[in-house]
Parts: structure tokens; sequence; C-alpha cells
């Protein structure tokens, strides 16, 4: 009897709450470093499979296919208890944001190279019969109408980095899951703590996609309307501020 | 200004240019005429390199460019001298190709800007004159979204000028217009043309070849069938099959009763 009663009892939370708080700030902070570096290091992937120096194209290609075809888990085991064999240590929350970086770059990578094929190839011979070269073209012209193809899917992956970021659980990195597997271990009030962990992850995700969902319906429509530019004045404000 | 010889073209086993020899000088406007396949826009496209070319040589001021032979070697010419050489041959395109994140005016500007790195203010000014030229200097602010067809391509036309190009390629700029649209972009063409500029135009604007262009070249298989002037193409086309292309351009056109006199220039334009 009294065990049933123990599992929905939701009284202890009051002190249990501010640490998972403090775990859920982590897990916002993981998934913050880790989107910012893989979207760099991603763009970095997607150019340098782009380029026409096969073995920086071949090595590019083998990073993505490796990353892609092992579990993620694995990679953070790797980067956490294999690394510091060859005499690299990390700190649980570095380890964690270096694999899981390492594992979104490799698809975010992939979502960027859909992106730049997906510019119309029209687009590419009106900047070569302007006398472009490839990296200007591809600076002034291509990433500015790739990032608007882009958009909606990086917003879905960086959602799905948050709850992704549990992962990092298994390498001790003081997140939201870990906190709540450490204090269900001292009251056993699994229920109470993991439900209130699924709301936690559910308050921020859910938000999150709706903002996605606005930023879809955004990018359809054409390119906002400006007032025309006064004669002589300046040229400033073009959506990627390229000119 | 601009000369091909013997240029051959093929993508994959199938020809597209076989034998193509051509000279335009300064300030001449040749139109290439023919049908669908024959390997007209190929042509364009190899004299900025969009296109490669199998063999001949390509000159341009006599000097010869892209991929050619020089005392018995093979030279190529680097990219950033084809990028040079391809920025002083302005191209307008069927489909417009306007960048759609730029503004008009900003379509126009942003080669002279990046690519010649001239200073800004010129160039604006320069691109406000282009616009006016074009007629849309009340279109400065607006994206490609928001503009007709026949308006777009004027803003590619006046992109391509902004370059000062030495001759200027028109790839079928007119195919994807409304019937209503085509007047205004062949009023830019007629302008520039009467202004010097030298051009190569492929069309199937006959009344725009018969009175603006000084030569007229019909090809047909990759290579050219004819070439006069073109009051001689089209009143006494000397071979079979440009007789057989005027004759069923002639039909199509009296059956859309764009011509009830049945001569081939539309006077309207």
């Amino acid at each position: 009897m009294r065990g049933i009663f123990t599992l929905f009892n939701f009284e202890g939370a009051k002190e249990y709450l501010p640490d998972l708080l403090r775990g859920a700030l982590i897990s916002v902070e993981l998934t913050v470093s880790v989107m910012a570096l893989s979207l760099v290091l991603g763009l970095v992937v997607a150019l340098a499979r782009t380029t026409r120096i096969r073995a920086i194209r071949t090595v590019s290609t083998v990073y993505i296919e490796v990353i892609r075809g092992t579990p993620a888990l694995l990679q953070l085991f790797y980067i956490y208890f294999v690394l510091p064999a060859f005499g690299i240590k990390l700190e649980p929350f570095t380890a964690g944001v270096i694999g899981l970086t390492v594992n979104y770059a490799a698809y975010l990578s992939e979502v960027y190279r859909a992106g730049i094929q997906a510019v119309a190839k029209g687009q590419l011979e009106a900047a070569q019969a302007l006398g472009m070269s490839r990296t200007l073209m591809m600076r002034l012209i291509i990433l500015p109408q790739a990032i608007r193809i882009i958009v909606p899917p990086l917003g879905n992956y960086f959602i799905s980095l948050f709850k992704d970021t549990a992962l990092a659980s298994i390498i001790t990195v003081r997140e939201l899951v870990f906190t709540g597997q450490i204090i269900a271990a001292t009251n056993f009030q699994y229920f109470a703590i993991f439900t209130i962990i699924g709301a936690l992850y559910l308050a921020i995700s859910y938000p999150g996609s709706l903002g996605v969902q606005y930023l879809e319906r955004r990018m359809k429509i054409g390119y906002r309307p400006r007032r025309v530019a006064p004669v002589g004045g300046p040229t400033r404000g073009a959506p990627q501020g390229a000119v | 200004m601009i000369r091909l010889e013997h240029v051959h073209k093929s993508f994959g086993r199938l020809p597209v240019l076989r034998g193509v020899s051509l000279e335009v000088r300064k300030g001449e406007v040749v139109c290439i005429i023919g049908p669908s396949g024959a390997g007209k826009s190929t042509l364009l496209r190899c004299i900025n390199h969009l296109e490669g070319i199998d063999s001949g040589t390509i000159y341009i001021e006599d000097v010869p460019v892209y991929r050619f032979t020089r005392e018995g070697k093979s030279v190529i010419d680097s990219d950033h001298r084809i990028e040079a050489l391809r920025s002083q041959v302005g191209m307008v395109f069927q489909s417009f190709n306007l960048f759609p994140h730029f503004t008009a005016l900003e379509n126009v500007m942003v080669a002279p800007i990046h690519v010649r790195r001239e200073p800004k203010e010129e160039v604006r000014r320069r691109a406000l004159a282009l616009m006016a030229k074009v007629g849309l200097a009340e279109k400065v602010g607006a994206y490609p979204h928001e503009l007709s067809g026949g308006q777009q391509q004027r803003v590619a036309i006046a992109r391509a000028l902004a370059m000062q190009p030495k001759a200027m390629l028109f790839d079928e700029v007119t195919s994807a217009l409304d019937p209503e649209l085509i007047g205004e972009v062949l009023r830019v063409m007629r302008q520039l043309a009467a202004e010097g500029m030298t051009m190569i135009v492929v069309t199937h604007e006959m009344g725009f070849a018969q009175d603006v262009c000084d030569r007229v070249i019909f090809m047909a298989d990759g290579m050219i069938v004819e070439e006069g002037a073109p009051h001689q193409i089209f009143s006494a086309p000397r071979n079979e099959r440009t007789r057989q292309f005027l004759q069923s351009i002639l039909e199509r056109n009296a059956e859309m009763g764009d011509n009830p006199d049945g001569s081939l220039a539309s006077p309207a334009r």
C-alpha cells in the first residue's frame, strides 16, 4: 500500500526541483554550445565536400559516413573513455560538447549541402557570366539563398539536439537526466522525478517547435518588399547585407 | 572582336557544334536563328566559357582564350583569367536569373563592386543611370519577385551592362516572356544596337532579326548553314533548310494571326 503512495508522491519536489532546474540549464547550455559549433563545423564540412581538391573531398566524405554509421553514444564513450589513453583528458561537459558537435556537424553538413544544391543552376551561371570567382559566388549568391532553404530543417535539428543532450548523462555530464538519476537513486521517487523531467523537456522543446513552424511559414513568403531607396541615399538593409 | 575557328562541342556522344567558324566585328549585331537543337545557345555559352569546347579556338580581340594550342602546346587559361574575360562579355539569359535576394539596383551593382572592386558611389551612379536607360528608374528598390518578366529581363540587361562589356550575348531573351512584354525588352536591345554595342543575339523574333541585325546566321544540326544580310536571308534564302525553316515560322505566325500580310517582320515591335 505504502509503495503506491510513494510512487505518486510529489511532496519532495520542493527540495530537488532547484537541482533539476540547474540540470535543465546545463542541458540548454550544452544544446546552445553544440549547435553554435556544429553550425560552423557543418558548413566547413559541406564546403569541403564541394571543393575541387579531391583529398579534402574524400576526408570529409569519410568523416560523414563514419559518424552517421555509428551510434552517438559510442562516439561519446570514445571521446570520454578512450581519448585519455592517448593523453587527452577532458571534463565531462567539454567531452559532451565535442562528442555531440562531431556528431551533429556531420548531419548539418548534409543539410547545408542539400541547401547549396537546391539553389537554381541559373543563379550560378548568371554569377559566372558576371565574372565572379567560386568564392565570391558562394558568399554573395549561393549561401544567402541556401540559408533560406535550410533554416527550417536546421530548426528541427536544434530541437532534436536538445533532447539528444540526454546522451551526455552517460559520461556524467550533470544535465537534466543525470541529475534526475542521482536524486532518484537517493529517494526512489522515480515517477515524480522522471515526470517532472519530461515536463521540463516538453516545456522547452514545444515552444521551440512552434518557433520552427513560424520560421517555415516565413521562409515560404517571397522576399519582403522594401521601400524604394531614395536616389543618392544609402543602399542598406539587404537581407544579408552583402552589397 | 569575337572569332570562332572550327569549334566542336559534344555532350557525351551527342555532337552539338560541328565545326563552327564565325567572326563578329566590333559594333556588329549578329542574329543567330534556327530550329531548336541547332546548337545556337551552346554556341553562345561557349563564347563565355559556360561550356568548354572540345576542339577549335575562340578568339576575343584576336587573343586565343580559355583552351587553345600555342606552338604545339595545349594551354588552359587560369580561373582568374577566365573570370576576367567573362566580365568583359555580358550575357542575358532566357530565364533572367536575377538574384532574388537583392533588389533590382543591387543586382546591377553587385558585380562592379565585388568583381571589379570599383568605388560604391560611382557604381551606384552608373547603376541608377542604367536603370533609367532600361526604363525602370522607378523600380530600383523592388525585388525581382515584385517585377514582371519584361521588367526582370530589363534589369538583367542593365546588370550585364554595368560591367561595361565589350560585347553582349543574348540567349533567347524574349522566349520566356508573355507576348505583350516582348516589345519592351526588344526596344532596349534596339537602342543598344543603335549605340554601337557589339551583339550576338540568339532569337526567334524574326522581326527583330530583320530590322536590327547587320547579319543573320542560320544554324542547323550544329553547323552554320547559311549567313548573310537580313534582306537576303529573309527574302532570298539560298539553302533549302533555311527556306524550310522560314516557311514553318511564316506558317506559324499566320496561324496565330500575327501578321496578316504574310511578311516576317511584325511592325508592332
